[in-house]
């Protein structure tokens, strides 16, 4: 399959204070497919995801050496204005994280932050956004409701649309599943792959199974270092590296 | 087995009596100025002019100053104390110097009041020359408040996920708008159950306003400001231990008492309103 690059990492180290986390990653994210960062806990797959839409910026004493390239741009040269670049880069957390408004509301603060006060635009935009959720069937009825009304799963395809709403081009997943159940969990799964029509999708799990079922190319990362970064189906089939090897066939982890 | 389930019926004792002792102490104390005030409370005592030497009459000038001076207190201390808790909170870096800033501000909500009284006098009344007056009695009342306001402010806002903040910034919100939209609407209800109760507190002082502004016996209103006031607890101070006629005016000064504790009481009411309104709608 030909890919164009859409992300790409060069080099990248990161220090939280003196603590190196990052050391040396080269990662490209292919326009248009999935991306799947695995490895064991504390290896530094959520930090580099951060990266990428310098989400880590707010945290005090973090410090990005190297180039994170979007489109060609790196992200960190001081043109690149944080706020446009994270309309551009969305991003779903681990935990749905639902603001405590209404379900229309959540979806509509993306627009709404960036002055779009256009009723009928609104409304017409969170639809579209809910529906490309998979959500829209769910709620349609009720979006004047707060969305902790809504399950978990709900919850987290709520996120997702909410990110789709500000029209990006990267959509960032940070474990989106792992506090969801089994079949939310399938449910989030189909939508990464229909995504992928429209959008440049990375996401971090934890679960191989999910990184094996949804991603395109899969980046295997060990305690800051990337060990391995290949098409998923090699990665799963025919690992070039003895650790990747004994990562996936569950040896450690 | 019996002997453990021995001590832990014991320990529960313990625990309840000691709880009912405090209920027990306060009730009495409610009781006694209730008994004792509950008398000299009419539509009188409360509408007119104290008279006769404040020997007849009521306490109306007093209700109205501490009114008065309360909302001047609260003009000075609910933005103020609300904008530095945001800065500290959101804002400020984590370092040497805010956490020392923070040390000094609870350290400042132990100073005695009577302190703040002695600052006031010499900050408002004569450096800032606004004399003996509203003005200078509630900003220094408004400084006695100020860190309560910024400690339950800022607690108020620790309790605000931090993943809302997130959230907005990763749709594209700065800093601001995320706060403003996001972090603030669901901080400011707790903010102003902090800064009612610390304004309750204010409202029941009287060594602040001692050289401040308030007034032994004023037969009018304050017309502005710069005017002299009555303040109930000032007012309940002289009754109880400076009148001329002490046994006689007894009933007053406990009918004073038991006003000062109703409003007092009414305002932390409306702080425990607030909160549970709050807690009702919260769910997080």
């Amino acid at each position: 399959m030909d890919t164009q690059p859409k992300i790409e990492t060069k080099n990248v180290n990161f220090f939280y204070g003196a603590k190196q986390a990052l050391r040396n990653i080269n990662v490209v994210c292919a326009d248009r497919r999935v991306t799947a960062i695995i490895g064991p806990s504390g290896c530094g797959k959520s930090t580099f995801i951060r990266t990428l839409n310098r989400m880590n910026d707010v945290i005090a004493g973090a410090r990005t050496e190297g180039e994170i390239l979007l489109d060609g741009v790196n992200i960190n040269s001081p043109a690149v204005d944080v706020v446009e670049l994270r309309k551009n880069v969305g991003m779903v957390f681990q935990k749905p994280n639902p603001f405590p408004k209404s379900i229309f509301d959540n979806v509509a603060y993306g627009l709404r932050i960036n002055n779009g006060r256009n009723r009928a635009k609104l409304a017409e935009t969170v639809e579209k956004s809910l529906i490309e959720a998979a959500l829209w069937e769910e709620v349609k009825d009720r979006l004047s409701e707060n969305a902790f009304a809504l399950s978990g799963g709900q919850q987290q395809r709520l996120c997702i649309a909410r990110a789709l709403a500000v029209d990006p081009e990267v959509i960032l997943f940070d474990e989106p599943c792992s506090a969801i159940d089994p079949i939310a969990t399938a449910k989030i799964e189909d939508l990464i792959m229909k995504m992928k029509k429209n959008y440049t999708v990375v996401i971090v799990t934890h679960n191989m199974q999910q990184a094996a079922r949804v991603s395109d190319f899969t980046a295997f990362m060990m305690l800051g270092d990337l060990i391995e970064f290949d098409k998923t189906e090699k990665i799963f089939t025919n690992p070039a590296n003895k650790l990747t090897e004994d990562y996936i066939t569950g040896r450690f982890g | 087995m019996k002997k453990k389930k021995v001590i832990q019926f014991i320990g529960f004792l313990l625990l309840r009596v000691c709880l009912y002792t405090v209920l027990a102490i306060l009730l009495l104390f409610l009781y006694d100025i209730g008994k004792k005030g509950g008398g000299a409370i009419s539509w009188e005592f409360i509408s007119q002019p104290p008279r006769r030497g404040m020997t007849e009459g009521g306490i109306f000038p007093a209700i109205m100053g501490t009114f008065m001076v309360t909302i001047v207190t609260a003009v000075l201390a609910i933005p103020l104390g609300m904008f530095a808790a945001i800065y500290l909170n959101e804002y400020a870096k984590q370092s040497r110097l805010t956490r020392l800033i923070r040390l000094s501000i609870r350290n400042l909500s132990g100073v005695p009041s009577i302190v703040y009284g002695l600052f006031g006098v010499i900050l408002f009344v004569n450096i800032l020359k606004f004399g003996t007056s509203i003005l200078s009695a509630g900003l220094t009342l408004g400084l006695l408040t100020l860190p309560w306001t910024i400690t339950a402010s800022e607690e108020a806002l620790k309790t605000i996920p931090n993943s809302y903040r997130e959230g907005s910034l990763a749709l594209g919100a700065t800093k601001w708008q995320s706060i403003r939209t996001n972090v603030l609407p669901y901080a400011i209800p707790g903010m102003l159950t902090g800064t009612v109760l610390g304004l309750a507190r204010a409202a029941g002082e009287t060594a602040p306003i001692l050289f401040t502004g308030a007034a032994f016996y004023l037969p009018f209103l304050p017309k502005s400001l710069s005017d002299q006031f009555m303040a109930l607890p000032y007012h309940l101070y002289i009754m109880a231990t400076q009148h001329h006629a002490i046994q006689q005016v007894r009933p007053l000064a406990y009918g004073t008492a038991l006003v000062l504790i109703v409003l007092v009481l009414g305002l932390n009411m409306t702080a425990v309103v607030i909160r549970y309104r709050l807690r009702r709608k919260r769910r997080w």
